[in-house]
């Protein structure tokens, strides 16, 4: 048992590393997540996670595979995407998932291109799936600093963004807040986006963001509890995900999202708020 | 308290007026009911004077104090009802002018969103989720969130579409409650009956004010026929509108 489930983290630095990483993004990552699933835009992360690819890809094609250059590279490129997708959502009468559709498919070409004028297949790979298991300091201080803005930035903005996802007509007629707090908001998925790029790679950036959130969807009631579960799923999957590709030999970043789908898979079966079975097979109604 | 100022108003879409050029003045503590057929302009007025949108020409003059004391209660509330939120949750985000984005709930708040909660009935409510609301429950709720606004200018578009007889006497009895208080009431309403009954003014709107004033003298058969005569599509090729703006 110990050396399942103990022994790997004690042992191998680079593994207390990884698990280090995998709470940062779930710490972050997941109440995003939670307010991604609850404004309907949870395939927006996905596509958001295209987004940063061009930006990444210049870093790279520049400087190689660093740090900083790979980091502001993608922030640039999900912010430009972010809010012009965001304005022209706010100002034009297309809607947001339009509008970052057309945004998006645009930057994934030209990151596609950008990463295929130069680079080996190994340094492909890296872009695709990350690195979860070779975190240096430099990235782990990054994602902790990240997700220490993300909860910040949500503490000031919980209000304005739960009212503009349950009532934006009731925030618009008290408050100018919405408009400026959607698109701090917006900023905070591209910034978690990022983190989880270094992490998990381009493809999967948005795994320990939604799969948490979605999963925690049917175990909470209000939206406090909601993100507390869907940390707690994601520092799980993390951890679940790390003891399975250090003992199975699968690769670490899939091994993680791979275990957040399966805690998805089990909530949707058995979650108490609108799962499977308490759905269908409801237990005996009460007199009133 | 003072009075709201319609000044040669004229509110649309793309160019075209669904108010036209309307002048007029709703008086600090009046309860003003605006009736009139579909398309006439009902809740793009009661919109302009939310300030929701901005007119096409012409202007609505308030205080500025009272244009930040304006409760509006749409037609049909933009509300996500699979959100999960409280009752109690919703119903304190009517206190958003003074709590803010940060400010805490006092003693004195709980108490006020209580005894809203118990004025429309809804006492016991408190810890539901919305999405298990019933629709005349959720319009009490919403009156239990205007209640907490404490506002001085009141905004109803048809409050009482599609609930039952007891919930809408309820409700209209709240709306008394507010006149009485001094408050300013304007409601968008279809039952003339109600109009009769509650409302001392009336605005029949068909784009243009077909009458204004005493709810007597506006509904009447020949200024109600007036009203059905308007036509309702816009017309694309329609010319500038040179009325002086």
């Amino acid at each position: 048992m110990y050396d399942v489930f103990i022994g790997p983290f004690v042992e191998f630095e680079f593994m207390r590393r990884a698990l280090v990483g995998a709470i940062a993004l779930s710490l972050g990552g997941a109440p995003v997540g939670v307010f991604l699933m609850l404004r309907r835009m949870s395939l927006m992360g996905d596509a958001m996670a295209h987004a940063i690819l061009p930006g990444a890809a210049a870093g790279y094609l520049l400087f190689g595979l660093a740090l900083v250059p790979m980091t502001v590279g993608g922030i640039a490129a999900g912010f430009a995407v972010a809010l012009t997708a965001g304005l022209v959502a706010r100002f034009t009468m297309l809607k947001e998932d339009a509008s970052l559709a057309a945004f998006y498919l645009i930057s994934l070409a030209l990151g596609v291109i950008i990463v295929s004028m130069r680079g080996s297949n190994v340094d492909l790979f890296r872009v695709l799936f990350g690195s979860v298991l070779a975190l240096d300091d430099p990235t782990l201080i990054l994602l902790a600093g990240i997700t220490t803005v993300t909860l910040v930035a949500l503490a000031l903005l919980w209000r304005p963004l739960v009212l503009d996802s349950v009532d934006p007509g009731f925030l618009r007629s008290v408050s100018r807040s919405g408009a400026p707090s959607h698109l701090v908001f917006l900023g905070l998925v591209v910034l978690n986006l990022v983190a989880g790029f270094h992490a998990l790679g381009t493809l999967l950036a948005v795994g320990l963001m939604m799969l948490p959130a979605i999963a925690a969807r049917f175990w909470g009631r209000d939206v406090t509890s909601l993100a507390a579960i869907a940390v707690g799923f994601g520092i799980a999957s993390g951890y679940a995900g790390l003891v399975l590709s250090y003992n199975m030999e699968t690769p670490s970043g899939p091994s993680i999202v791979l275990m957040a789908g399966v805690v998805y898979l089990v909530s949707l079966v058995f979650g108490p708020h609108g799962g499977l079975v308490p759905t269908y097979w409801p237990a005996r109604h009460r007199e009133a | 308290m003072s009075t709201v100022t319609i000044r040669n108003l004229t509110l649309g879409y793309d160019r075209h007026p669904a108010v036209h050029h309307l002048d007029g003045r709703i008086e600090a503590g009046a309860m003003l009911a605006v009736v009139g057929p579909n398309g006439a302009g009902k809740s793009t007025l009661l919109k302009g004077l939310a300030g929701a949108i901005s007119p096409l020409s012409g202007a609505v003059e308030m205080s500025r104090s009272d244009r930040h004391a304006i409760a509006y209660l749409p037609q049909a509330a933009e509300i996500d009802r699979t959100f999960p939120i409280t009752v109690f949750e919703l119903v304190a985000m009517g206190l958003w002018r003074r709590t803010g984005l940060f400010g805490g709930l006092s003693k004195a708040d709980r108490l006020a969103i209580e005894q809203a909660l118990a004025a429309v009935g809804l006492t016991g409510f408190e810890a539901r989720t919305i999405g298990t609301l019933s629709g005349g429950q959720l319009q009490r709720m919403l009156f239990a969130r205007l209640l907490v606004q404490d506002a001085r200018l009141i905004l109803l578009d048809e409050p009482f579409t599609a609930i039952d007889a007891k919930t809408c006497a309820d409700l209209l009895d709240l709306v008394r409650r507010w006149n009485a208080e001094q408050r300013t009431v304007v409601a968008v309403l279809h039952d003339m009956e109600t109009v009769r009954q509650a409302f001392p003014q009336s605005l029949l709107l068909a784009r243009r004010a077909i009458a204004w004033g005493p709810t007597d003298e506006v509904l009447t058969p020949e200024n109600l026929l007036a009203a059905r005569r308007m036509t309702e599509a816009f017309d694309d090729h329609a010319g500038i509108c040179t009325e002086a703006a």
